[in-house]
């Protein structure tokens, strides 16, 4: 491919990561996969600032009291108004609160509850995260995981927990192993809370005899169809309904039976379907929690899944009928190296067929809202502007529609572009005279605009307009 | 009104630009108890208000005040000429001049002595670049280059401040982000509408002209999801205007944004000077000077003095409304039914305080040996020396300030006299 050094090096930024910031092209022009490459070398690379943020027992557990609080307090404010007495009036609860009394209960205008609060503080370490990142291909890579493993915070009680998983899970993982990911997603609260293990009980387990409820198996069916194997491969339903029998009893301490660990996974023996299973032609002896550890394991390193993560990825990053060639380089790599996913990104890079296809992929939702504050150089005081932007565009945070996660092609993203001007128009208003085009267009697009886009950026009537265009153009919204 | 209340109901998000703690405190609540008056027009027992617009995109001034006196007139522009006997004829200011008739407001203010047009006149920029047009019109400045300070602010803070109301200084202004004109030293205080403006027509069809040449994928989704499919081609734009949809929308958004300027102006304990800014006059195809995107906006801009006149009530008789642009546009129309960047151009001024009625033009010809470099209305008159007459004789700001700080480097420039009733 006839790329110039810049261009080479703008199409790593806005392909692999999250777009130039002012400096970001020369920067690494000199040799852009390297670059790209160091960016995995990172101490603690992929980990964020988690000094003011909350582990995913304590948020499950103050938002449980919150939620205790709120509730006493209606209660209360029932009885009083049946006793006709003036009420009192209290404030919510902090996040910073790390005990777990009872805070006291807001009655009046409390502004955003507590996993509010949690979920915004989360979202705004990821969002500063991906504007201080210098190319954000680690980043890319987490929002890639995140997708893939996602759970949705409009599921009752993942609010307050999901901003967490990711960093409990994906951060942790994003440069390990595939199995190690697999087994911390599945095991993770927001995980058996969104597709309900926590309620899938044995049949034959003590709860199960003496509740009369049964399994629940949307779990098992979404770790095969979208976390591993992928649909229509080599699993049956049977085989489902037998994974879902060996998960039985992954759940999370109940809060009122443990008030130190209350919201922590635990295995619960009392839910768990006794007996050995059988998965996909192989038997797992009953080993408590071990049973559903042991199925995971084989999941992780089958070639089912590898050609599923390699395909996902090639079509996430690359194009949406990615190359064969390149699938099958990386789907050889996870098998090769036990899903070593650090490797797996490296092949990526470094493929050439990941560097050849055209720049077709119309960029999602948050890597366009996020490449348009990088190249603008503008961190905002407030996210929640920038939150209103994934939401009007169809990608809210954490809140995918369904558990198959927000999409990696390109057409169903098309539909939101008139919602793009407007946001490109609006942004760029606020922006005002913060910003110079000439500047940012030569920072952030140059090497990959056309002649007309360059016209239509410098002949614009003012900066905003200027920067609207820019921000709308195809080469800034395509990677 | 006491002072420090805002009136009920109305809806209003003040943003401090540069907020401290103290600053946060006033921009809740108690603005008013900071009013700044200038010292020398109180002790005259006048309370003079200076509202400054900002048409960015470069006003075609022959398509808003055509010289319809001039023989050369009908030559230069054809069809797309205003004239007196047009559909609808334009408005006659005198026997030379006439007003687009998408302006009755103004026109009817300038019969009353109550507005004044200055004709073939241009700031100092002499090249054709928005950005840089637009840094030099409202920074003050000569010449083109980083600007960080405008020449509003920098005159309101040369002055005295008034004793009355504890010694603050600010400006006001209306938008998200200040315009240049008004930002410096002196605090500015600003406004936001509920509703920032719709993406304007014009920035839709240049989007969707890249993307004809550029991405059919895109141009056609954007030309689906904004029901624009009649749009004409890129190259051949001279099809229908996609108007109307948004001409309520910018109707509105002018009036709101200047009637709520002229409120707080209004209010005797509130700022003295404002600016706010406009956008989508650069009309380099269908320009629609007398039934199309230009008269949409000059409709919108009339709308926007009415809307200023009777939100000022009392007050309007000491107000002064200037409206300026960062340069003008060709004298013919090109091939596209637009006009493109030129040099000359109008300021309009609206407002009791003017001794009005009158075109203040030192007017160059439109024959061709007359035109700026063969092709731009020629400038006649420093658009500084306007701009300095209303600072000198309106808020009293002294002469060798203006000339060294306010628009630095601009001794030679005189400025204009007689602008006011009471000068």
């Amino acid at each position: 491919m006839a790329l110039d050094p810049q261009a080479q090096a703008a199409l790593a930024l806005y392909r692999f990561g999250l777009g130039p910031r002012t400096g970001s092209i020369a920067d690494i022009a000199s040799d852009p996969r390297g670059a790209l490459l160091a960016e995995l070398d990172g101490a603690g690379a992929g980990r964020i600032g988690t000094a003011d943020l909350l582990t995913s027992g304590t948020a499950a557990r103050v938002a449980f009291a919150f939620q205790q609080a709120q509730r006493a307090a209606r209660q209360a404010e029932r009885a009083v108004q049946q006793a006709a007495a003036p009420s009192g009036r209290a404030s919510p609860p902090q996040m910073n609160d790390q005990s777990v009394t009872p805070p006291p209960a807001p009655v009046r205008n409390p502004g955003p509850g507590l996993p509010q609060q949690i979920y915004l503080a989360e979202a705004k370490a990821r969002i500063q995260a991906a504007l201080g990142a210098e190319i954000g291909f680690l980043e890319r890579l987490v929002w890639f995981w995140s997708n893939h493993f996602c759970v949705s915070a409009d599921k009752g009680n993942v609010r307050q927990i999901c901003g967490v998983y990711e960093r409990e899970v994906i951060r942790a993982n994003v440069l390990g192993r595939f199995s190690d990911m697999l087994l911390a997603a599945e095991s993770h609260p927001a995980m058996l809370i969104y597709l309900d293990n926590t309620r899938s009980i044995g049949p034959d387990s003590i709860a199960g005899l003496r509740q009369k409820r049964g399994l629940n198996e949307n779990l098992a069916r979404e770790i095969l169809e979208l976390h591993t194997l992928g649909v229509r491969t080599v699993y049956t339903q049977e085989d489902v309904t037998r994974f879902a029998n060996v998960i039985t009893g992954w759940t999370f301490v109940p809060f009122r039976q443990d008030p130190a660990r209350g919201g922590e996974f635990e295995f619960n023996p009392r839910m768990h379907q006794p007996g050995a299973q059988t998965v996909i032609g192989r038997s797992y002896p009953d080993a408590g929690v071990q049973q559903g550890r042991d199925v995971l394991a084989v999941l992780a390193r089958h070639p089912a899944t590898a050609n599923h993560v390699a395909a996902k990825l090639a079509r996430h990053f690359v194009a949406d009928e990615p190359p064969p060639a390149l699938v099958e380089r990386l789907a050889k790599r996870f098998l090769a190296t036990q899903g070593d996913l650090k490797e797996i990104a490296k092949t990526l890079v470094t493929a050439p067929e990941a560097w050849e296809a055209p720049r077709a992929k119309l960029k999602r939702p948050g890597e366009w809202v996020v490449g348009m504050l990088r190249a603008a150089g503008m961190a905002p005081p407030d996210i929640g502007p920038v939150m209103q932007a994934h939401n009007l565009l169809g990608e809210p945070l954490w809140r995918p529609s369904a558990p198959k996660g927000f999409a990696d092609e390109s057409a169903p993203w098309l539909d939101g572009l008139a919602q793009r001007l407007d946001i490109a128009n609006q942004f760029a208003r606020r922006l005002g005279a913060e910003a110079d085009p000439r500047e940012v267009f030569e920072q952030a697009l140059a090497p990959l605009a056309s002649e007309e886009t360059r016209q239509a950026v410098l002949r614009a009537e003012s900066r905003p307009q200027a920067l609207a265009l820019l921000f709308m153009a195809p080469e800034f919204q395509r990677r | 009104m006491t002072p420090g209340s805002i009136e009920r109901g109305e809806p209003m998000t003040f943003n401090r630009h540069a907020a401290t703690r103290r600053e946060l405190l006033i921009a809740s609540g108690t603005l008013f108890a900071w009013a700044y008056l200038p010292k020398v027009a109180r002790a005259e027992g006048r309370d003079p208000r200076l509202l400054v617009i900002v048409l960015r995109g470069a006003l075609d001034g022959l398509a808003a005040v055509a010289p319809v006196g001039d023989p050369d007139w009908l030559a230069l522009r054809g069809d797309k000429a205003l004239t007196l006997d047009g559909k609808p004829p334009a408005l006659p200011l005198d026997t030379f001049f006439a007003l687009n008739p998408a302006m009755p407001n103004l026109h009817r203010l300038y019969k009353s002595g109550a507005a004044t047009i200055v004709h073939a006149t241009a700031t100092p920029y002499r090249e054709r670049s928005h950005f840089d047009g637009q840094d030099v019109l409202e920074s003050g400045l000569a010449k083109p280059g980083a600007a960080d300070t405008g020449w509003l602010n920098r005159a309101l803070a040369s002055l005295q401040p008034g004793d009355r109301a504890g010694g603050s200084r600010d400006a006001f202004a209306i938008g998200p982000i200040a315009p240049l004109v008004v930002r410096g030293p002196a605090p500015v205080l600003s406004w936001t509408p509920r509703r920032l403006p719709p993406t304007s027509d014009d920035t839709v069809m240049r989007l969707m002209e890249l993307y004809h040449h550029t991405d059919p994928v895109l141009a056609r989704v954007l030309e689906e999801r904004m029901g624009l499919a009649t749009i004409a081609r890129a190259g051949g734009m001279d099809g229908e205007q996609p108007q109307a949809a948004g001409a309520g929308q910018v109707r509105a958004y002018f009036a709101e944004s200047a009637g709520t300027a002229a409120k707080f102006l209004a209010r005797a304990d509130g700022p003295r000077i404002g600016a706010l800014a406009f956008d989508g006059w650069d009309t380099h195809a269908a320009e629609g000077a007398v039934s199309g995107r230009l008269a949409i906006l000059l409709g919108a801009l009339d709308g926007a003095i009415a809307a200023i006149e009777t939100e000022m009530k009392d007050a309007w008789r000491e107000t002064v409304v200037a409206i300026v642009t960062e340069f003008g546009r060709t004298a013919r129309i090109n091939g596209t039914d637009g006009t493109d960047h030129g040099t000359a151009t109008v300021a309009l001024m609206a407002g009791g305080a003017l001794k009005g009625g009158r075109v203040v033009a030192d007017w160059p010809g439109l024959k061709l040996a007359k035109l700026h470099d063969g092709r731009d209305l020629k400038p006649t008159t420093d658009l500084r020396a306007v701009l300095k007459g209303l600072l000198q004789d309106h808020l009293r700001v002294d002469a060798a300030v203006l000339a060294t700080k306010v628009f630095p480097d601009s001794a030679a420039v005189k400025p204009m006299a007689g602008l006011l009733l009471r000068a």
